[in-house]
């Protein structure tokens, strides 16, 4: 969401704080503070947040009644992506199953899929960027893929940790 | 300082030859092959020993053995470097068990022993009031365990990932840079010497398993044995994976973690950013170990090799010297 507020401090701890109160979780912060600006001037911050949606309407209001403004409230974007590579039968255990079981969990999208076949009956190599909403959701994503892998028996190389 | 040496292969000569032509104060006593074995308390000639070993094969009289080695009471610290048994630890088990029950200290290059039965021989240990070090069993050179131990003291070791399997990661190396398939880079492995003529304990990851086994017992007591890891090898790996990973501007690496707070034991190939710092090449280690004080930390170098080897055995000898035998 994209706030408004006056250029003086305490003020950008005033528009945080409430999101935290009702139980929010904050994923970025960007906040451009003019040089040239003077007192009293307001500021733009935008701020990258994770609510429930029941929560939303009362946060609205508390950060009203700091002083804050609320120009605009952006969508929910799958902003987490990770990629994958499976090496194995993949097109022959039928990679629109194996596709779909990602896209129809709920948890993440499969975004891109590049994949290498060589010689018939050689395994053929794919890489899957998946896309979620959250890193949890993410974590499930590739369990799930995991486990569809195993079924097909379908080597999965994951990324260590935050990589790519 | 005596020591006394069991095994006479790579390992062995590179240490016989450190202790002969560096000036380390270490006088070795009494030494065993598989087959013979030479004892003389005033010292013996490494050059004689190493020149026998080459036209007999054998580095001492055949009448003598290993035991009568650990049994003969002429020297302080016994070095064991016979070859690995991951499936029953001996002999080696049976030496080490033997030479601390007599009150000798003991350093081991032998992943065998000290993955199998950690708790039982650092107890033994402890009741004899010795030392057993085993830096050379994991990445060779790279002075890991006494790094966690000294080095890092005080911190809580959170976790730890890295490249444990030279060969393994010669064969990425070469997969990646000359897009060799995995059967060309494995056979070049071969030809340098980098693999054995069975590659199995290698590329299918249960050497780095091994260590992993090693580093979850020293490190966290966490008391697990080879089958407790999950593990993956690279033997199923296809040149258009390595390009794929290309692509994402990554590469991929036989990776080895422990994150004993998600009960993850696991040796898997991985995708990682081509400037990941575990990006090492050809027959390289590298280890990151994720501390509360020290944050990440990360040791590089070689993890396997005769005088590689000899470094970490030495230094546990050394250590022992300076910290246990010089102060009684």
């Amino acid at each position: 969401m994209k706030l408004e507020m006056k250029d003086k401090p305490g003020q950008l701890i005033a528009a945080l704080k409430p999101i935290s109160d009702v139980g929010g979780n904050i994923m970025a912060i960007i906040h451009q503070r003019d040089p040239a600006a003077a007192p009293g001037d307001t500021v733009d911050v935008q701020i990258m947040l994770e609510i429930p949606e029941t929560k939303l309407e009362s946060l609205v209001g508390t950060l009203k009644t700091q002083g804050v403004n609320v120009v605009r409230i952006g969508e929910e974007r799958l902003l987490i992506r990770r990629s994958v590579i499976l090496i194995g039968h993949i097109m022959h255990t039928d990679l629109t199953d194996t596709v779909d079981r990602i896209d129809s969990s709920g948890l993440a999208e499969v975004a891109e899929l590049g994949m290498v076949m060589p010689a018939i009956n050689e395994p053929s190599s794919a890489k899957i960027t998946l896309k979620s909403a959250s890193l949890g959701e993410m974590g499930r994503a590739i369990d799930l893929l995991r486990n569809v892998a195993t079924e097909k028996d379908l080597l999965v190389i994951e990324p260590l940790e935050g990589y790519p | 300082m005596r020591i006394a040496m069991l095994g006479f292969g790579s390992v062995g000569r590179g240490i016989a030859e450190a202790v002969s032509t560096k000036d380390l104060g270490l006088t070795i006593t009494a030494l065993a092959d598989s087959r013979s074995a030479v004892i003389d308390a005033d010292g013996i000639d490494i050059r004689d020993v190493l020149q026998r070993k080459r036209e007999t094969g054998l580095c001492g009289d055949p009448a003598i053995t290993a035991d009568d080695v650990i049994g003969s009471g002429v020297y302080d610290v016994l070095v064991e470097v016979t070859p690995t048994n991951a499936d029953s630890g001996e002999p080696a088990l049976g030496y080490i068990t033997r030479a601390l029950a007599s009150g000798k200290h003991v350093v081991t290059s032998n992943k065998g022993p000290i993955a199998l039965r950690y708790d039982a021989l650092m107890q033994q240990a402890a009741s004899s009031n010795v030392q057993l070090r085993y830096e050379a069993t994991v990445c060779g050179a790279i002075p890991l365990i006494q790094a966690l131990e000294m080095g890092l003291a005080g911190n809580t070791i959170n976790g730890l990932h890295g490249v444990f399997n030279g060969t393994c990661n010669y064969i990425l190396t070469r997969m990646t840079d000359e897009g060799l398939s995995y059967s060309q880079a494995l056979l070049e492995a071969r030809e340098l010497g980098y693999a054995e003529a069975d590659p199995t304990y290698d590329v299918k990851g249960i050497d780095a398993a091994i260590k992993l086994v090693i580093l979850a017992n020293s490190i966290w007591g966490l008391n697990v044995s080879l089958k407790d890891v999950d593990i993956t090898g690279i033997d199923s790996l296809t040149t258009d994976a390595l390009a794929l990973a290309e692509e994402l501007d990554c590469t991929i690496r036989l990776i080895g973690e422990i994150i004993p707070e998600k009960r993850v034991l696991k040796v898997s190939p991985r995708i990682l950013s081509k400037d990941h710092p575990l990006v090492v090449r050809d027959t390289l280690n590298a280890v990151t170990v994720e501390t509360d004080m020290a944050g990440e930390v990360t040791l590089i170098g070689r993890g396997a090799g005769s005088r590689e080897t000899a470094s970490a055995i030495i230094s546990d000898i050394l250590f022992i010297r300076d910290c246990y035998v010089e102060r009684t």
